[in-house]
C-alpha cells in the first residue's frame, strides 16, 4: 500500500482499525470529532461497531464492558471530555482491563478553547484518577508515527492487561500528512483467558472487579499492579535524540512541538550555538536515560512545551540538580514559534537572563 | 429407603454465604434470578454486571461471569458487552441509589437504545450501603440519614417512578414492577424475571424488572415490620403490574 493523505485524527481511527480493533465508543467534542466520524463509516465495514454514547462517561463504560469481553476497544476524546473518562480509566486499570484511549489535547483549564495544547500532561501521565496507578502514554510527532505507536499502545495494553494513552494535541489532530499503512507482524500476546464471556466449556466463573475490601488484599493486589509498572518503566520507555553528542544546550519537547523546536534548533546551529533535543515518545514511562548520559555534560535543558510548564518537573527529576533547567512554553492554545524558541536558545547562550 | 430430593439450592448462585442483612429481600432476588437462569439452561452463556450499593459483591454470588461497574454505570458496561457479545445474555443488577441517582442516564439512554440486555432495578427506597441516606426513591416524609425530618417535597423533590418513566421510551420492550412483600408477590416477581430474560432472549429491546424490596436495617423495622411497610407505603406510590410489554400475552 502506498502513501496517503490523511487528517491526524483520521489516522488515528485508520492506525486502530489496522491494529485489530473493532469496538469504539465514542462522544463529539472538538478537536477530535473526525476521529469518531471516521470510526462511524469505517467500523462496519471490518465487521466492527461504532457507537456514539450519551456522554463521555458512558463511553468509557461502555470501553470497560467491551473490554471484559477480551475485545480490542478504543475511546477518544478532548481535554474536558478526557476528565471525564478519569472515573472509568481509574476503574480499567484497578480491574486490569486494557484499552486504548485517545486524548487530542485543547486548551483549558475549564472550556478554555479549542486551539492545540500539552497542558494536559500532569493529568495524563501522574493519574487523572484516583488510587495509586499509572498509565503508558505515547505522544506521536507526526502523522506516520501515529501508525506506529497505535499498534504499539493496543499491543501493551494487552500485554500489561492496563489502559495506554495516545495524547495528541489540536494541531496533530486536524493537520494532514501522507502516510503509509505497513503491515506489521502480529505480536506475541497472552491469551485473554481472563474475559467475561460465559463459562460455556472453561469451568468456574471468571470476575471482572476492582473491589477488595480487605485491606491485606488490596494492598497485595497494589503491590501486583506495582509490579507491573515497574516492568513497564523497563521495557517501554521510548524516545528519540537529535545531535544531543556534542550539545551545550538541549531542549526538551514533545508532539508537534519537538518539529518547531527542531527547526530552531538547526538554525541556532546555523549560528554557532550547539543545541540538541530530546523527544520523550513515551511520556510515562518518562524517558530518564537521554538525560542521565547528558546531564553531567550540557549547560542547560529548556523545556519547551505548549503548557505553563509540566513536563518542566519530569525534566529536573531527570536531570536530578546535575544542571540547570529552564522552561520556554505558550499556553491557552497558542502555538510557540520557531523565531520565539530561537530567540530564547539565542538569549541563554548568550547568557542573557530573563 | 432412598429420599426423593424435594427442593435444592438453584445452581444459579454460588456457595458463598451472602453479607445481606436478615430480612432483607436481596437474597430472595438473588434466588429468582439465580433460578431463571438456571431454569432457561443460559447461565453458562450469561454475564452479569455488578453496580454499587448493597449489591456490590453480587458476582460473589450469581454462578456465572461477573463484571464489576462504577457507580451508576452497569448498563453503560453491559451494553459494551452486550454490543460484543449479542449472543450472550447480559444482565445488570442494580439498587435504586446507583441506578436513578447517579446512573439515571446511563439507564435512560441504554433504554432509548433498546439495549438487548435486562436490569434487575432493586428499589427499596434508601441508600443501604453508605447508612440509610434518601435516595431519588424515599417516599414523601420518609425519614432518613439526609432527610432527618422526612422527605419534604419543596426541599428534595418527589420520588422518580423509574418504570413509568422508561416506559415512554420506544426502546424499551418489557417493564414490569413487583414486589417481594409476600409469597405471592414473590411468585409474581419470578415470573417477570422469566418473562424479562424471554424478551432478550427474543431480541426484542430493552428489558426491566423493578423489585419493590426492603431495609430492616436503615428504616428502624424489624423483617415482619418491613415487608408490612412496602405494601402499605410503597406499593401505593409505585403501582404493581406491567409498563410495558412490546410482544403483549404473559
Amino acid at each position: 500500500m502506498g502513501k496517503v493523505l490523511m487528517k491526524g485524527n483520521e489516522v488515528i481511527a485508520e492506525s486502530a482499525v489496522h491494529a485489530g480493533c473493532k469496538y469504539f465508543f465514542g462522544y463529539p467534542i472538538t478537536p477530535q470529532s473526525e476521529l469518531v466520524a471516521y470510526m462511524a463509516r469505517r467500523l462496519p465495514e471490518v465487521g466492527g461497531l461504532f457507537l456514539q454514547a450519551e456522554s463521555e462517561i458512558a463511553a468509557i463504560n461502555m470501553v470497560y464492558g467491551a473490554s471484559s469481553t477480551g475485545a480490542r476497544v478504543m475511546t477518544s476524546s478532548s481535554s474536558p471530555g478526557f476528565s471525564l473518562k478519569q472515573e472509568g480509566i481509574s476503574y480499567l486499570v484497578g480491574s486490569e482491563l486494557p484499552a486504548v484511549i485517545c486524548n487530542i489535547v485543547r486548551g483549558g483549564p475549564g472550556l478554555g478553547n479549542i486551539q492545540p495544547a500539552q497542558s494536559d500532561y500532569f493529568q495524563v501521565t501522574k493519574g487523572g484518577g484516583h488510587g495509586d496507578y499509572h498509565i503508558p502514554v505515547l505522544a506521536p510527532a507526526s502523522l506516520q508515527e501515529i501508525v506506529e505507536l497505535i499498534q504499539d499502545a493496543f499491543d501493551i495494553a494487552d500485554r500489561y492487561r492496563n489502559p495506554v494513552i495516545i495524547m495528541g494535541d489540536g494541531m496533530l489532530g486536524q493537520m494532514m500528512e501522507p502516510v503509509e499503512f505497513t503491515e506489521r507482524p502480529v505480536s506475541e500476546l497472552p491469551e485473554k483467558n481472563w474475559a467475561a464471556t460465559g463459562t460455556r466449556g472453561d469451568g468456574g466463573p471468571k470476575i471482572i472487579t476492582s473491589l477488595e475490601l480487605d485491606a491485606d488484599g488490596l494492598e497485595k493486589r497494589n503491590q501486583h499492579l506495582q509490579k507491573k509498572f515497574a516492568e513497564m518503566k523497563e521495557k517501554e520507555v521510548r524516545y528519540e535524540t537529535y545531535k544531543t553528542e556534542d550539545a551545550d544546550y538541549i531542549i526538551v519537547a514533545f508532539g508537534t512541538v519537538a518539529r518547531i523546536a527542531m527547526n530552531a534548533m538547526n538554525k541556532a546551529r546555523q549560528d554557532g550555538v550547539k543545541v540538541g533535543l530530546i523527544r520523550p515518545i513515551s511520556l510515562w514511562p518518562f524517558p530518564e536515560k537521554p538525560f542521565i548520559e547528558t546531564r553531567d555534560k550540557v549547560n542547560m535543558y529548556i523545556s519547551v512545551e505548549m503548557s505553563a510548564g509540566q513536563m518542566v518537573e519530569d525534566v529536573r527529576l531527570a536531570v536530578n540538580g546535575h544542571a540547570p533547567v529552564d522552561f520556554f512554553g505558550r499556553n491557552g492554545g497558542v502555538v510557540p514559534t520557531q523565531e520565539e524558541i530561537y530567540h530564547k536558545i539565542m538569549m541563554i547562550a548568550g547568557g542573557i537572563q530573563v | 429407603m432412598t429420599m426423593k430430593t424435594v427442593f435444592q439450592k438453584t445452581k444459579g448462585l454460588t456457595d458463598k454465604p451472602t453479607h445481606y442483612c436478615p430480612g432483607c429481600t436481596h437474597g430472595v432476588i438473588h434466588r429468582l434470578v439465580g433460578e431463571v437462569l438456571e431454569e432457561m439452561d443460559i447461565l453458562e452463556d450469561t454475564i452479569g454486571v455488578a453496580s454499587v450499593g448493597c449489591s456490590v459483591l453480587s458476582y460473589e454470588y450469581f454462578n456465572c461471569d461477573m463484571t464489576q461497574a462504577a457507580h451508576g454505570r452497569a448498563p453503560a458496561v453491559a451494553t459494551g458487552v452486550k454490543r460484543v457479545r449479542p449472543d450472550r445474555f447480559v444482565f445488570t443488577y442494580q439498587g435504586d441509589g446507583d441506578l436513578a441517582s447517579i446512573g439515571i442516564s446511563e439507564i435512560i439512554h441504554a433504554a432509548a437504545r433498546g439495549e438487548k440486555i435486562t436490569v434487575i432495578f432493586v428499589n427499596n427506597a434508601i441508600y443501604g450501603m453508605t447508612g440509610g441516606q434518601m435516595a431519588p426513591t424515599t417516599l414523601i416524609g420518609q425519614k432518613t440519614a439526609t432527610t432527618p425530618f422526612g422527605r419534604n417535597e419543596n426541599i428534595q423533590g418527589s420520588p422518580i417512578r423509574v418504570s413509568e418513566m422508561l416506559s415512554t421510551l420506544d426502546g424499551t420492550a418489557y417493564i414490569e414492577r413487583v414486589s417481594t412483600h409476600d409469597v405471592p408477590n414473590i411468585l409474581k416477581a419470578k415470573k417477570a424475571i422469566r418473562k424479562a430474560f424471554e424478551t432478550q432472549k427474543k431480541g426484542l429491546g430493552f428489558s426491566m424488572v423493578e423489585v419493590l424490596s426492603t431495609c430492616p436495617t436503615n428504616w428502624g423495622l424489624d423483617p415482619q415490620e418491613s415487608l408490612e411497610w412496602v405494601r402499605e407505603n410503597m406499593v401505593p406510590v409505585y403501582p404493581l403490574g406491567v409498563y410495558k410489554n412490546k410482544e403483549g400475552g404473559n
